[in-house]
């Protein structure tokens, strides 16, 4: 059977037998994850459980749920398409969102569990002064998970709508409600314990999926790697180039330096990426927190290694207009891949696209639930309780304010997100990164590393990363300029780049160290004493 | 769909609560029942040979090593972008020297994690344990 051009993925969604499958598969995800969800809830008794799971995970539990954390949709749907449709420079892509583990796991994973309590503030509120710290730390986590969240809000709208063949406004904004709905209550009942136990569940069926549609691909090329690289270079229209560098981000200087800044931003954001950083506090030792990251490590990389399999599977077998048709982006290519490899027109081509699609629900759920987690704690535990309430709140009254915030959070993301339903805000996960290399990063390795690190040093890398990474994307192409851009109709841009690390990256370090240098402040030297030794030994934690 | 089958432990584990009434202000939490060493002591330790020992054992692997694995990165992404002639060099069969070198990205971020793992475990982890042990213990 030789699908038509306009047999699309949008099409097969029509069709009610695959919309029925697909609703009762995302039915049963809701269901199981919200009977964990409440069970967790019931053992959710203080604050080391609302924030950090009670501590009790174990490294490979925890490197599960690190995985469910990290691999968003973005990476499951959005690289596999990215190598449908530009082949090598897709894979590229990869790389560095895998690289970048190292950075957490040689510098960030160990020190932060041991001298840090619920949120990435601890660390650096040990030597510093702690409110303007705390503030300074608050902002730069809200504002990256905040971002990191819109995307994925914005992205399921778009995908869930796609999958079920819902095309109307109303309908859309509807799925990015019951999305906002469903980790509001994840995060709020759950805390860290039920957010975690999502995670894994999540994890477990992405990588069960994964490999489901890896070995359909491989059998249908006899395993023959060679030959699914040269059918997919062949199908793609673009010849050998498929295989080669350049495609994406090669077409001029302009758009290879702004892979250059993408990659900077990639490998040294994973580790300033406060969603991530909360989880190493979810497992007793810090040689739990050291092995989680490598059960992470092996399970993201496994699963990049199968994307590879994805992409150039599904651009071997299915004709690249009917990709870009479906989504311009190429983020059906997965779902499109699972249907014709069951065959278009049978039953098991329903299933594969049913439980592909159930997958990707599951995906973007559990990410924005860490997420949301992840902003709340922040805001309950760095400003509520140490900024504005000064350290005299109750435990249950930080406790609240946590659940407060992840309604407020929520609530803000679902309007935003359904406000920037049509607008293209792929960009902000890469701003994600970008923030979290300029602003985070620095931050956390002066504070655990240089002696003479200071407040001024702190506030000045903070902000001065945040600001610069966050302005120059609002005056880049990402925001305005061009067609692709978020407002396509304005054009106010003059920083040619879309990815703004190249420059905000030197800039976050290089403030941190000039503003430490340039204070007259006195570093603490006894509590830096303290950090050193309770970051390395694990003295006193627990 | 297995989801139904993974389940949080049922009980949850019989821990000794001894959180204060007021919530969490730095420093962050010592183990129940055992209280932190004091200013004093840390600063010695921090001053003993045994502690700079570890202090060295640690930074002079990981330090360079990110260094390292960054160049490395960097060198990769580098001659995507402007070595394209060299990168499309077909190896064996369709595979052309960039992918092979994207699959070595992997293949080194696996063997990195494997090494420092030993390393800690063999260099590290020992005499944290021994410093933490004698610091909570001795009191």
């Amino acid at each position: 059977m030789i699908p038509s051009t306009h047999r699309t993925l949008l099409a097969a969604g029509e069709a009610s037998e695959h919309r029925t499958l697909i609703v009762t598969l995302f039915a049963v995800f809701v269901a199981a994850t919200l009977v964990i969800t409440v069970r967790a809830g019931r053992q959710t008794k203080d604050a080391a459980d609302f924030y950090a799971g009670g501590r009790q995970f174990t490294a490979f539990q925890n490197g599960l749920a690190v995985s469910g954390d990290y691999m968003s949709a973005a990476s499951f749907l959005g690289i596999a398409g990215a190598i449908a449709l530009f082949g090598y420079d897709g894979f590229l892509y990869s790389i560095g969102f895998l690289v970048a583990w190292l950075v957490a796991l040689l510098l960030v994973a160990e020190p932060l569990r041991n001298a840090g309590r619920y949120t990435m503030g601890d660390v650096l509120a040990y030597r510093l002064r702690r409110r303007p710290v705390r503030t300074a730390a608050g902002a730069s986590t809200i504002v990256v998970s905040v971002f990191y969240l819109l995307a994925q809000m914005a992205g399921a709208g778009v995908l869930v709508s796609l999958l079920l063949g819902i095309t109307s406004d109303l309908g859309k904004i509807g799925i990015v409600a019951l999305v906002g709905v469903l980790m509001i209550v994840y995060v709020t009942v759950g805390g860290m314990k039920g957010t975690t136990w999502v995670q894994m569940v999540k994890a477990v069926l992405l990588m069960a999926g994964a490999v489901m549609l890896t070995l359909l691909v491989l059998m249908r090329f006899h395993f023959d790697l060679s030959d699914l690289l040269g059918r997919a270079a062949e199908n793609s229209g673009k010849g050998a180039s498929f295989l080669r560098p350049g495609l994406k981000y090669g077409a001029t200087g302009t758009t290879k330096l702004d892979f250059l800044s993408l990659g900077l931003a990639l490998v040294l954001g994973t580790a300033g990426l406060p969603h991530i950083l909360i989880r190493f506090y979810t497992v007793p030792t810090a040689k739990a927190a050291r092995q989680s990251v490598i059960w992470a490590i092996g399970l993201i990389g496994v699963f990049y290694l199968m994307t590879l399999a994805l992409g150039f599977g599904a651009a071997a077998l299915i004709r690249p207009d009917e990709i870009t048709s479906s989504n311009k982006a190429g983020n059906t290519a997965a779902p499109l891949l699972a249907l014709h490899l069951g065959g278009t027109d049978s039953t098991w081509g329903a299933v594969l696209l049913a439980t592909t699609s159930a997958v990707a629900f599951a995906t973007i759920l559990a990410v924005v639930a860490g997420l949301t987690l992840a902003s709340s704690s922040s805001f309950a535990h760095d400003i509520y309780a140490n900024v504005i309430k000064k350290g005299r709140a109750t435990e249950k009254e930080e406790l609240g304010a946590a659940r407060r915030a992840t309604v407020g959070i929520g609530a803000v993301s679902v309007v935003l997100g359904a406000l920037a339903r049509d607008l293209n805000v792929a960009g902000l996960v890469a701003l994600a990164f970008a923030v979290a290399a300029s602003a985070n990063l620095p931050t956390i390795l002066y504070s655990l590393f240089w002696r003479r690190f200071t407040t001024a040093g702190a506030l000045w890398s903070i902000y001065g990363g945040l600001v610069t990474a966050v302005g120059l994307v609002l005056f880049s192409p990402v925001v305005s300029g061009t067609p692709a851009s978020m407002f396509p109709g304005a054009d106010f841009h003059w920083f040619p780049l879309e990815n703004p690390g190249i420059v905000s990256i030197p800039v976050g370090f290089l403030l941190g160290a000039l503003g430490t240098l340039l204070s007259k402040e006195a570093p603490d030297t006894a509590k830096y004493a303290e950090l050193e030794v309770r970051s390395l030994t694990g003295t006193g934690a627990h | 769909m297995s989801a139904s089958t993974i389940e949080p432990p049922a009980a949850p584990p019989d821990r000794t609560r001894e959180e204060k009434p007021v919530a969490t202000e730095t420093p962050p939490p010592a183990a129940p029942g055992t209280p932190l060493p004091t200013a004093e002591e840390f600063t010695e330790v921090r001053q003993s040979a045994e502690f700079a020992e570890l202090r060295r054992a640690h930074r002079s692997f990981a330090f360079p090593l990110t260094a390292a694995f960054i160049a490395w990165y960097l060198l990769y992404v580098l001659l995507s972008n402007y070595a394209g002639g060299f990168m499309g060099t077909e190896v064996v069969g369709n595979l052309d020297v960039a992918l092979l070198l994207g699959l070595a990205q992997f293949l080194t971020t696996f063997l990195i994690a494997w090494w420092y793992a030993r390393h800690a475990a063999a260099r590290l982890d020992p005499k944290a344990q021994a410093i933490k042990s004698r610091m909570e213990g001795t009191r």
